[in-house]
């Protein structure tokens, strides 16, 4: 027998005391298939204008610095000015995504966009979410060519493009629209849930920014 | 790691004296309790949340063969490879082969207590792979050669000097006039430090907040960072995960996580929350080229069903030691194993055996604070006071404790002889404390009497009081 088998028998014996297995079966397939939605806790169920404030108050709350600009032809201004306030070399790391490669980069004279993963030498980085959930001030980035996970976390520096329309509630809104594009049961190979700039409180708990992660986190709203 | 628990006793006097220890301790238990009390209080559905968090575990836990299957089945579809471990050794050996077939000299690791728990770091040594821990916490111990004394913060029981200490004495290639003196320069340097680490590293093993069946995706929950950068620079990611962290679907998990991080230190949400499903695609431009998990068993099948089935809901939260009295008054270390407060009193029994736990179970003044603060309501001190019941039975306990409990039960087993004693007893303690009414010392109660006085008792029984009382109720009088 092998070493499975052995587990999930052990674990057949101590479970079918009770109820049948044709039951037992059931209720797993419907709630696999169904994926009821738990207790959606009242804080982030605002709409329109007031959704997007509380987004930015809690991403503040835990220490991300947030700008809104009205449109997506701004966030390249946005971006070198970030870069000037901060005294970086003007240079950043993106990946593929079609909302980035459609800015105006090119109007920002002498600024370096570099394309594909991040390496060690990569100071900023930039993303594009694919949503946000107010209730925390969480921001979701799937992997791919878009948006590779190494410019979430090798550079110092992390800016994340977020479309206002694109802030949700909750987690569980997000997770609809993940099934929505990837395919129910599927998920791209790694979906980031960032909530702030990386930190530590292992020293005495004194709980300090930078730990291995970016020491910055930097987020545009978009309004359009 | 060498199960020292039946040590305890000594280890909790040798803690209690132990001044750096103290100092330390003395911050822990004032940061974890506010900030948890702020979190919660900030939300007004934490207890319903809590209630929600608990169906799902024990839904899961009904089911878990079935949700075993189909996670194993989602894992295999999407590029991953599955390795089922009954026991310690099976998991050591299922992570060597994965490291020796991928040619790894270096791993690096995210924190991860499961891989305490199968005491991975040493085997790796003996065997010529370098593991290096990554998580700020787990770095300052793996320099120190110890385990960690919190499930959520390895390194709660140091001060700063002793890391800075630690850092000088191991970082020698870096000027020894540089200034440690701060918490924020110690974070830099473990940072420079271990940056290039995760480059070189072949092999990135992280451990798992939760399993999800409907997608076949792990979870980490973490704030560093180190565990990302762990599981996506190396070419090959290994999950090590015991059974009991599967959860049905995306939404139990997020259900789940909103009660974990305000538990645990007090956040809304930790900063990283990562979910990992099977290796690179076709498309993507990082991540690993291999995806491993390894389900490991080591005891946890044998408590499905017996009344420790519900230790299976536990999220590794660490509330409970962070409201504990005795871990406060003794830190981690005393416990002697891998999981220390009011949870590994009641897990350590189960995974090594009630005869090897010693004293874990009486580690407790039964005061019911980490239930009351437990996100998943597992009684602890209910589970604690099982194992003090087997532990009874099979005669595990000392003769002295067995006598006196002996002595004890053959009065209270007979009504009649036990107030005749109570009653005769009573006022001979309550005269001998005279006009004082407390004792300084006592003879057979010197455990009590070394470290604070013993009250006197009244001059009459409770029984003879409540007599008195009754009487009076019914218009008679006093006797």
């Amino acid at each position: 027998m092998s070493t499975r088998e052995a587990i999930l028998g052990k674990l057949r014996a101590a479970a079918s005391v009770s109820t049948d297995d044709a039951a037992r079966r059931e209720a797993v397939e419907k709630r696999l298939a169904k994926t009821p939605r738990g207790l959606i806790p009242a804080r982030g169920q605002v709409d329109g204008e007031e959704r997007v404030a509380l987004f930015c108050r809690m991403a503040e709350a835990v220490t991300a610095t947030v700008e809104r600009v009205k449109k997506s032809d701004d966030v390249p201004k946005a971006v070198t000015h970030y870069l000037r306030s901060k005294n970086l070399a003007p240079s950043v790391r993106m990946g593929d995504d079609r909302r980035l490669k459609r800015m105006d980069w090119a109007s920002q004279k002498s600024l370096e966009v570099k394309l594909g993963r991040a390496d060690p030498a990569d100071e900023v980085g930039v993303s594009h979410a694919f949503a946000a959930v107010a209730e925390t001030g969480t921001v979701a980035l799937p992997s791919g060519k878009d948006n590779p996970t190494t410019v979430n976390f090798v550079p110092d520096h992390h800016i994340i493009v977020i479309d206002a329309k694109d802030i949700a509630g909750d987690l569980e809104t997000v997770i609809s629209r993940l099934r929505r594009k990837y395919g129910r049961g599927d998920m791209p190979r790694l979906l980031n849930l960032i909530t702030g700039p990386s930190r530590s409180g292992d020293i005495e708990q004194t709980m300090l920014l930078g730990a291995h992660g970016p020491r910055a986190l930097h987020l545009i709203v978009v309004d359009e | 790691m060498e199960i020292q628990s039946p040590q305890f006793k000594q280890k909790a006097r040798k803690a209690i004296a132990d001044e750096q220890l103290q100092r330390a301790m003395g911050k822990a238990k004032i940061g974890f309790v506010g900030k948890r009390k702020k979190a919660v209080d900030a939300l007004p559905e934490f207890d319903d949340l809590r209630s929600s968090a608990r169906a799902i575990k024990d839904h899961t836990l009904e089911h878990l063969d079935l949700y075993l299957e189909a996670y194993e089945r989602k894992v295999i579809a999407s590029g991953g490879r599955v390795h089922w471990a009954e026991t310690a050794e099976d998991a050591r050996q299922a992570v060597l082969d994965i490291c020796r077939a991928a040619g790894a000299r270096t791993v690096t690791k995210g924190k991860s207590m499961i891989t305490e728990e199968i005491a991975l770091n040493d085997f790796l040594e003996k065997e010529g792979v370098r593991p290096v821990e990554t998580d700020l916490g787990e770095y300052i111990i793996q320099l120190r050669g110890e385990h960690p004394s919190h499930i959520i913060g390895p390194a709660l029981h140091l001060n700063k000097e002793q890391v800075e200490e630690d850092f000088r004495r191991v970082h020698t290639e870096l000027p020894s006039g540089r200034d440690l003196s701060q918490p924020e320069s110690l974070l830099g340097e473990a940072r420079q430090i271990l940056r290039p680490q995760y480059f070189q590293a072949d092999v990135g093993i992280t451990g798992a907040n939760f399993l999800v069946a409907e997608t076949g995706t792990s979870i980490i929950v973490t704030n560093e960072g180190n565990g990302d950068l762990t599981q996506t620079l190396p070419r090959v990611h290994i999950v090590v995960a015991s059974i009991e962290k599967v959860v049905p679907t995306l939404e139990d998990a997020s259900q789940i996580l909103r009660v974990l991080a305000r538990s645990a230190t007090g956040q809304d949400m930790s900063v990283y929350t990562t979910l990992s499903t099977g290796p690179r695609r076709p498309d993507d431009p990082d991540g690993p080229d291999e995806y491993h998990v390894i389900l490991l068993d080591n005891g946890r099948s044998s408590m499905l069903g017996t009344e420790f089935h519900e230790m299976l809901r536990c999220i590794r939260c660490g509330a409970c030691m962070n409201h504990c009295p005795v871990y406060h008054a003794v830190g981690g270390h005393a416990y002697g194993w891998v999981y220390p407060g009011p949870m590994g009193s009641v897990l350590t029994p189960s995974l090594v055996g009630v005869d090897k736990a010693g004293h874990l179970p009486n580690a407790s003044t039964f005061c019911g604070r980490c239930e009351s603060v437990c996100p998943m309501q597992i009684p602890l001190p209910r589970m604690m006071r099982n194992w003090r019941e087997r532990e009874f039975e099979r005669g595990l306990n000392p003769a002295a404790q067995r006598f006196g409990l002996g002595f004890w039960a053959f009065f209270a087993r007979r009504p009649g002889l036990y107030r005749l004693a109570t009653s005769m007893a009573i006022p001979t303690l309550s005269g001998l404390a005279g006009r004082r009414r407390w004792f300084r010392s006592l003879p057979f109660a010197g455990g009590w009497t070394r470290h604070r006085d013993l009250p006197a008792p009244e001059s009459r029984t409770f029984m003879q009081q409540w007599r008195d009382r009754e009487t009076l109720k019914q218009g008679g009088t006093s006797a």
